[in-house]
């Protein structure tokens, strides 16, 4: 600990309940360097980047600013102490203009007459905004909406700038002039902590980078000397599972077809699935490996009817679904574990029973023609209690109450009712304690072994290769890459994941 | 049912009421009258001439304005167009069924329809913007409010389908074939028969949210519809149809008192009902049971509250209770909701702790744990 650190975490933990968001989590940015801040979906950035902008307080650990050591209880706070967040999804009134946006909420920086107007011209300069102020918001593009940003919270007086995913909404060309951009205001003396799962962005633009997984700080890495490799190694993990016999349970028998599936992004001219081929065996679990946002939540939207696809074909067991509804695949045999189980799995104010009819509404045992079958529902949510070791004392408590795991546990066990044909398992075991996640694992080997096809996605290399029979790696939308479980290592699977390299 | 669930359902409204109680007698006291003198004659007044008869007749127009809202409540989507719907239905219903010479039954059907059918298409205005323009269905029905009002007044008039009756102008009256017969108690009054359809509506409701997959549907929509599209529930579907229903529920809130008592829409006929259905629908929590006695409860504040006058309380003291039942019930519902929601969850974790000492996933588990914590 120097007193150049700009900001500096020690110990942070942070806790919900059923799963530990920050444990222990160690970070410290130089002052005037670029810092990134890695970690895959869920690996609890966003947690920290909460905390460090006071919109959450940790259960432990300190905050430091310049060495002096801060509580935030609010945003508020985290500006007064020169800290600014850039985030994802900008915040910024179309019907206002630059000035206007700036100045919002700031009116005692400089008032909001020709002296905000001098500073925003000054600071336009800094952050390389062209347009002027008076320019009205709805006729900037993307990448000068983000300046406009990055100028609100140099405004407010921030030193520090957090950059959420900056280069998620951008072309690679806006992507090349924003990094000049931060490597100007480096040179200025301003600080950025840089979040990204990009990791050639992430050597490309930082300094130094902190990898964390699973809520832990996996380390601090010199940005130089780091290859992307190594860093997709530290940010999904590299040891493999104890090796098991791999009994192949592989049939010819073909489950799910999907040919040519394309989705474009609603109203552009992007490619979010890029003619994705693939076919899952009966008794087959092929995994889709790929650095998160490369297309995969997209594919399993697409699979389950969730987004209409753009053009392809999608057959289960020879019948043709490209046209059916969600609600239809799932009566053609598709179970479903999403990979956000509180948005796309489960009711949380409503009873472990109420939920067991999700997706199932139409379907004996929950529903006997129109009308909900209350006992056969409820004797069907013990049978899942009991089969997959829900941890609850009664089918009447309310999801909200279980942890994580549990919740897991009850989604799985209900998406493998009614004999599924395929198991589309979409990063199965995030956000649980260990011991469900050994359950889960188990229970999809069993029903491998029983001839289910699964579908599995996962951002866990060590899950991917534990568990599949094969592997494909999905890059922009693209399947990029094929490789074999049992030879292909980690490190390759990070390369091809990250487009360096060809896999096995 | 639990008693935790039981208490989570009671608990809120009673202390809700107890407060609003509370708070109205402070201001009785205030304005220099006597609490007690103002129950006295609230209570003593439910005994008078028609007071219990008028209060079981408004409560079945209230309950029916309120199933109304509650249907889209249960959706997250509040209809407040429940008035501009009650209004017009009434409005073409009694236009459509003085035009008609009918059998008796055939005739209250087909008025009945007429209303049903002309709310549902008031509110599909609505629903139709919602689904496919995403129009804010708040702010389209307060305006469908307005335009209802108009376009009332415009199908009343005497060049239209209005009569001139006295210096009151209304629709040509329904012949006694049209009537809803209602139950006569001589002196104390006729109770309106419409009072046994809001029953058996109560109870379809129920039935539709409890045990049905439509009411399945619905339910989850409104909860999350992520969730519930994920499920396989069409939400835009459930859009459309909830404010269908919605709509065609509060197409028969006008018909008790218009087949029970007036026979024709007038100039004059009752407004307000939207509204009430709002307050009551949020007392009674959506809830069939709720509704019913929150709208009991409010027919009587209305009809007792007259009384008032004549032990020299200003009846204006109804209102200040009325509002302050419905806000402190909102807040009581979100701290008992809170409340509950922790201590469940206390409880399951007590319940489970012994247990989760084993780490339960069977020797692939231990296998698994030295990777997971590298």
């Amino acid at each position: 600990m120097t007193s150049q650190d700009a900001v500096e975490l020690v110990g942070i933990t942070k806790r919900f309940p059923g799963v530990v968001a920050n444990d222990d989590v160690h970070l410290a940015v130089r002052s005037g360097e670029v810092h990134a801040l890695c970690g895959e979906n869920g690996a609890g950035k966003s947690t920290l980047m909460k905390i460090l902008y006071g919109l959450q307080q940790p259960d432990e650990g300190t905050i430091k600013v310049d060495g002096t050591e801060v509580r935030f209880r609010s945003p508020a706070d985290a500006i007064k102490a020169g800290i600014g967040m850039v985030h994802q999804h900008f915040m910024l009134a179309d019907n206002l203009t630059v000035a206007e946006n700036v100045v919002l909420g700031a009116e005692n920086v400089a008032g909001i007459g020709a002296r905000a107007k001098a500073r925003i011209a000054e600071l336009a300069g800094t952050v390389g905004l062209a347009a002027g102020p008076d320019v009205l918001l709805e006729q900037l593009g993307v990448a000068d909406r983000q300046r406009v940003e990055i100028l609100k919270v140099l405004y407010r007086g921030a030193r520090t700038v957090i950059l959420d995913e900056p280069t998620a909404v951008l072309v690679p060309q806006e992507v090349a002039n924003l990094f000049d951009t931060v490597r100007r205001m480096r040179a200025d003396g301003y600080t950025f902590l840089f979040i990204s799962h990009k990791l050639d962005e992430v050597r490309t633009i930082a300094d130094s980078v902190t990898v964390i997984r699973r809520g832990r700080t996996v380390g601090t890495v010199d940005a130089k000397e780091v290859t992307s490799r190594q860093l997709a190694e530290m940010m999904v993990g590299s040891e493999l599972p104890t090796p098991e016999t791999r009994n192949s349970t592989v049939t010819d028998r073909e489950v799910l077809r999907v040919q040519g599936l394309t989705l474009a992004a609603e109203g552009g001219e992007r490619m979010l699935l890029d003619g994705v081929d693939l076919v899952v065996h009966a008794g087959e679990v092929l995994g889709i490996a790929g650095v998160e946002g490369n297309g995969q939540t997209e594919l399993v939207e697409t699979i389950m009817g969730m987004r209409k696809s753009t053009s392809g074909q999608l057959q289960l067991v020879r019948k043709d679904l490209t046209k059916a509804t969600t609600l239809e695949r799932r009566e053609k045999g598709i179970g479903y574990i999403p990979e956000d189980r509180t948005r796309h799995g489960l009711l949380a104010p409503q009873s472990l029973w109420t939920n067991r009819i999700l997706g199932y509404q139409s379907r004996p045992p929950v529903a006997r023609g129109w009308l909900i079958d209350t006992n056969a529902t409820r004797k069907d949510t013990l049978r899942i209690i009991e089969e997959f070791d829900v941890r609850t004392p009664s089918c009447d408590v309310l999801v909200a109450a279980l942890s994580g795991g549990n919740q897991q546990k009850l989604v799985v066990g209900r998406e493998l009712s009614g004999q599924p044909g395929l198991l589309i398992a979409s990063h199965p075991t995030r956000g649980v304690d260990v011991g469900a996640q050994a359950g889960i694992w188990d229970v999809i080997r069993d029903a491998r072994a029983a001839g289910l096809a699964v579908l599995l996605i996962s951002a866990d290399l060590d899950e991917l290769i534990g568990l599949s029979d094969s592997i494909k790696v999905m890059l922009r939308g693209r399947i990029v890459a094929d490789a074999d479980p049992s030879t292909v290592t980690p490190e390759e699977l990070g390369a091809a994941m990250t487009g360096a390299g060809a896999a096995a | 049912m639990t008693v935790a669930a039981l208490r989570g359902r009671l608990l809120p409204p009673a202390l809700a009421i107890v407060f609003a109680v509370l708070l109205c007698v402070v201001v009785v006291l205030i304005s220099g009258g006597s609490p007690a003198t103002a129950l006295s004659a609230m209570v003593t007044q439910v005994g008078e001439g028609t007071t219990a008869v008028d209060i079981v007749n408004s409560a079945a127009v209230y309950y029916l304005a309120a199933l109304a809202v509650a249907i889209g409540f249960q959706m997250n989507l509040f209809n407040i167009g429940v008035e501009g719907q009650f209004r017009l239905a009434a409005c073409v219903a009694a236009i459509v069924g003085g035009m008609l010479t009918l059998p008796p039954v055939l005739h209250v059907i087909v008025i009945f329809l007429v209303a049903a059918v002309v709310g549902a298409a008031w509110a599909g205005i609505a629903a139709v913007l919602l689904a496919y323009r995403g129009v804010s269905e708040v702010i389209s029905t307060i305006m469908l409010n307005f335009i209802a009002i108009g376009l009332i007044a415009y199908l009343i008039r005497d060049d239209t389908f209005g009569v001139l009756q006295g210096n009151n102008i209304s629709t040509q009256p329904i012949a006694p074939s049209g009537a809803f017969p209602g139950i006569s108690l001589g002196g104390g009054g006729t109770v309106f028969g419409m009072v046994l359809v809001s029953a058996a509506l109560g109870v379809g409701y129920w039935f539709l949210l409890g045990r049905t997959r439509f009411g399945f549907e619905l339910k989850a929509s409104g909860i999350s519809s992520t969730a519930a599209t994920a499920g396989g529930v069409n939400a835009r579907r459930m859009v459309i149809i909830a404010l269908l229903m919605s709509g065609a529920v509060a197409g028969l809130a006008g018909l008790p008192e218009l087949l029970g008592r007036d026979m024709a829409y007038t100039l004059t006929s009752p407004a307000g009902y939207g509204f009430t259905g709002i307050a009551i629908a949020l007392l009674g929590r959506n809830h069939p049971v709720g509704i019913a006695f929150g709208a009991v409860l409010w027919a009587f504040l209305d009809k007792a509250g007259l009384a008032l006058d004549n032990v020299g309380i200003p009846r204006e003291i109804v209102l200040i209770m009325q509002g302050s039942i419905v806000l402190s019930v909102v807040v009581a519902y979100e701290i008992v909701r809170r409340w509950d929601l922790a201590a469940e969850q206390r409880r399951v974790a007590a319940e489970l702790a012994p247990a989760d000492a084993d780490p339960g996933g069977g020797p692939a588990a231990q296998a698994e744990e030295g990777s997971v914590r590298s």
